[in-house]
């Protein structure tokens, strides 16, 4: 049984329109991935990390520059007709859909170009959109939906047509939380009842792919920088201790990297209320008082002081040195 | 099954074609856009020939010069029609992305969309040509209608134009905001070089080289010999196509189609492959 998805090496790389307006970014920077069937699999990193280019990759939307990717064991560049019969694409954060059909039409269209038979499609169409919330809607025009519904509804087109392989980016982006959880709890729900599927799905949300994803990569900047299940991730910062401070406002944050037992730091300036709030990873507890002795030898007052159970925000940190946003 | 797959998506196209072109609110509308701005377009031509020739609308030249544009309402429509549909469904309703990536044949789609628009321009024609026959004694059917030659010509002309208009279709692709620039310009040509409102004698010999290239020059000829077979004979200049039998004239428009196939069919895998490695399919101006 091939691997879902395989990637070697995998680069794109993007070239301006004309030489003189700016340089190319490297969206992918050789990338080697394997997801095995029935995996749930995320893809975390920041805004600009690599995350779409990757899914338009796997999907068959664009070509890699370099490297090799597989889905099922095809490849994405030549074998594009035996990909595009096992997968199916949802992005987030996007209004599409034929406004003019009914949500019920818009779905039904696209299962005939997967080769659904019409009475399953009907039928499925009408569980899944009572499932999301939106059988009420079934026959109002696509483009008197809220982007929400919009949304729910282009879910519902990924899933609806039983892929082997399904992509989704950023499947919750701009939700709110009720939308989001019902998302969540389908995806969580279709492949634990279906052994033989699998979930590719990007984010940016670190408690999304922790709660959802049975592995996550981490990636930044078109590289994979770690790829393990979320609690051996967490593994990487057991032997650092994490820590939260919350002071007045903190001119002078220069000192604080260069203190023993520091591993790294991030922080925030809110100047809406003069707070500064900063995030630890500690090599050794006792950087704890000579961090307290800096900042108020810097002139600030602390407001809150609290040692926190490792999240992926503090792997990512350990590993890139920076925070997420 | 693959047949049956293609004819399903090319009737989910076709129906989806319709839903959109029958969504006019208003019929009126519709019935404005479809029917009565070819006919205006029509009756501004006919009042230009009265001016400049001072003339006659009954003589075999007025019928030929007629004829000729209704028929070209059908190149003008196809090729804009085609790359339309890519247009819309890339920055409009941001779908051309879900339908790339679905397991059909694209032009199949493209084709069925499509479709429907062709149907609404023969309404526009055949309008056209009842008001020309009816009000302007435009001579179709005089010596009666060559009814295999008509039908023939015209559906191998209307495939001919749907694949042309894949391969600009396909040049959409590749360009930015809806450029009509490359339509326009190839529409032009025809219109100019294919002889649809005046005999490509009038043309310079080397361009009438050029003419004689063009599938639409023979399309134009097969269906006004189909259509008016007496009226083609009186034309005393001749078309500059009057050498060539009625079979030598199918011919040669299969044969200049088929290269036109060929070269379209390459055109628009070119421009899908470069469209994939520059990620311009899901591409919206806005980006
Ligand atoms: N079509 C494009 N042309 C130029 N640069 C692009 C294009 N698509 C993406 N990029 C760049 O590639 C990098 C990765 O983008 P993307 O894959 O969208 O990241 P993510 O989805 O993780 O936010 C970014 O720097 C982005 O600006
Ligand atoms: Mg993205």
């Amino acid at each position: 049984m091939p691997p879902a998805v395989e990637t070697k090496a995998l680069t794109r790389v993007f070239h301006p329109k004309k030489k003189k307006e700016g340089k190319s970014v490297t969206a992918l920077a050789g990338v080697d991935l394997r997801i095995e069937q029935g995996e749930l699999f995320g893809m975390l990193g920041p805004n600009g990390a690599g995350k779409t280019t990757l899914l338009k990759i796997l999907s068959t939307l664009l070509l890699p520059t370099s490297g090799k990717a597989y889905v099922a064991g095809f490849d994405v560049e030549t074998q594009f007709q035996a990909v595009r019969k096992r997968i199916n694409m949802v992005s987030g954060g996007e209004i599409s859909g034929y406004g003019l059909l009914t949500v019920k039409e818009n779905l039904w269209m696209f299962t005939q170009f997967y080769g659904m038979k019409s009475q399953l499609a009907l039928q499925r169409i009408d569980e899944m959109l009572d499932q999301f919330g939106l059988a009420d809607k079934k026959d109002e025009k696509v483009r008197a939906l809220s982007t929400g519904q919009r949304q729910k509804m282009n879910v519902i087109r990924g899933f609806v047509t039983d892929p082997e392989i399904i992509f989704l980016d950023e499947p919750t982006l701009g939700l709110d939380v009720n939308a989001s959880r019902t998302i969540r709890e389908y995806i969580v729900d279709w492949v634990g009842k279906r052994k033989d599927r699998t979930v590719l799905l990007t984010t940016h949300y670190m408690a999304e792919a922790d709660q959802l994803c049975g592995r996550i990569a981490i990636i930044d900047d078109g590289r994979i920088l770690a790829c393990d299940t979320p609690e051996n991730l967490k593994k990487m910062v057991k032997t650092s201790t994490m820590l939260k401070l919350d002071t007045t406002h903190l001119e002078n944050k220069q000192g604080l990297s260069s203190i023993r037992g520091v591993e790294k730091f991030t922080f925030t300036d809110n100047p809406e209320n003069n707070m500064t709030s900063l995030r630890f990873v500690l090599e050794d507890e006792a950087a704890v008082s000579d961090i307290v002795s800096s900042v108020i030898a810097g002139g600030a007052k602390i407001l809150g002081l609290r040692k926190t159970e490792p999240t992926l925000e503090d792997v990512f940190i350990k590993l890139v040195g920076k925070g997420f946003e | 099954m693959a047949v049956t797959n293609d004819l399903r998506t090319f009737k989910n196209a076709a129906w989806l074609g319709w839903q959109m072109e029958a969504n006019w609110t208003d019929p009126f509308l519709f019935a404005t856009y479809s029917i009565v701005r070819p006919i205006a377009g029509t009756l501004i031509l006919v009042f230009m020939y009265l001016v400049i020739t001072n003339g006659e609308t009954e003589t075999a030249f007025f019928s030929y010069m007629y004829v000729g544009n209704a028929f070209y309402m059908f190149v003008a429509e196809v090729l804009f029609g085609v790359t339309w549909v890519i247009h819309d469904d890339r920055e409009h309703f941001m779908t051309l992305k879900q339908v790339y990536i679905a397991p059909i044949k694209f032009y199949v789609y493209v084709f069925g969309r499509s479709a429907i628009k062709i149907a609404i321009v023969s309404i526009g024609v055949l309008i056209t040509l009842a008001f020309g026959v009816f009000v302007l004694g435009v001579q179709v059917g005089s010596g009666g209608v060559d009814v295999p030659l008509f039908v023939l010509s015209l559906l191998l002309g209307l495939s001919m134009l749907l694949v042309m208009g894949l391969a600009m279709g396909g040049l959409t692709f590749l360009t930015a905001k809806h450029e009509g620039g490359i339509n326009e310009g190839v529409a032009g040509v025809f219109y100019v070089l294919s002889g649809v409102i005046f005999p490509i004698t009038v043309l310079p010999h080397w361009v009438q080289g050029i003419s004689m290239a063009l599938p639409v020059t023979y399309w134009m000829e097969a269906i006004r010999r189909g259509l008016m077979p007496d009226a083609m004979s009186e034309i005393a200049k001749g078309t500059g196509l009057e050498g060539l039998s009625n079979l030598e004239l199918v011919g040669a428009l299969l044969l200049s189609a088929f290269a036109f196939l060929v070269l379209s069919v390459a055109v628009f895998k070119y421009a899908d492959k470069v469209a994939r490695r520059k990620g311009k399919i899901d591409w919206t101006s806005a980006y």
